[in-house]
């Protein structure tokens, strides 16, 4: 979908909470302010929780969407 | 009487009396079960993830989650008798409930690792990774009789009451686990 614009694509499958914040924090240090990292996971967790870390961490939330058995989601660093 | 609400970025700088406080976490960590154990790392990995500065202050029973895995703690009679019948170490612990003598210890792994769950030990690699302070009391590790070196390299010098309040003091959560 984003895949050509997205700076990291982070496979997040199989991992349970609190790894995928866990892993999204860690990448997001590792783009520039205005990029984004897609990610796709399985816990079902991630649809409230990373909503709740964008908030808390002022990042934005760009798409989360659900498919098939996964979940899609893109976020852009903001500070 | 009407409320007044304020922008997010205010209520977390300051407190009802004026007093400014930071983006931080104070944990007070009493119990070495595993699953107790297991909700503590979670919190501290997911706050510091979140961007906030973490402090687990370490007592009692919890002093066995920093203890490095396979040492014996006590010097006196009584010392050791509790370092043996307590092991100490991340992979040592059992569930509060249901331990069994160490069966429920060993069910829980099991089904933790089916489900894909990060263990204990990996949570407590990637709470050091993400700079959680930990900090062991010195009053219960004198009656434990637990030697500082027996800890983990990544814990600070054991404190007391007062670091513990002084870190809980500006902090805008604070948990007792």
């Amino acid at each position: 979908m984003s895949s050509q614009t997205a700076t990291i694509v982070l496979d997040l499958k199989g991992l349970l909470c609190p790894m995928p914040i866990v892993k999204m924090a860690k990448a997001i240090k590792e783009v520039e302010i205005g990029d984004t990292i897609e990610a796709y996971a399985t816990d079902p967790g991630v649809m409230a929780d990373m909503p709740a870390w964008c908030r808390t961490t002022g990042n934005e939330l760009v798409t989360l969407e659900k498919l098939d058995k996964q979940f899609h989601f893109v976020v852009r660093r903001l500070k | 009487m009407a409320t007044v609400e304020f922008p997010m970025e205010n209520t977390m700088t300051v407190q009802s009396n004026g007093k400014a406080t930071k983006n931080k976490l104070s944990m007070v960590v009493f119990s070495g079960d595993m699953d107790k154990i297991m909700a503590a790392l979670i919190i501290a990995t997911g706050a510091a993830a979140s961007g906030m500065e973490v402090t687990m202050f370490f007592t009692f029973w919890g002093l066995k989650m920093i203890q490095k895995p396979g040492t014996m703690t006590g010097k006196g009679l009584f010392g050791r008798m509790l370092g043996v019948m307590n092991r100490g170490g991340l992979d040592a612990i059992g569930p509060s409930r249901l331990n069994m003598g160490g069966m429920g210890r060993w069910m829980f792994k099991l089904m933790m690792k089916q489900k894909g769950v990060a263990t204990l030990p990996e949570l407590y690699d990637m709470a050091v990774e993400l700079g959680v302070k930990m900090l062991p009391c010195q009053m219960s590790m004198d009656v434990m009789e637990i030697d500082p070196m027996l800890f983990r390299d990544n814990v600070e010098p054991p404190v007391g009451v007062a670091a513990f309040l002084e870190e809980a003091t500006e902090s805008k959560m604070t948990l007792f686990i």
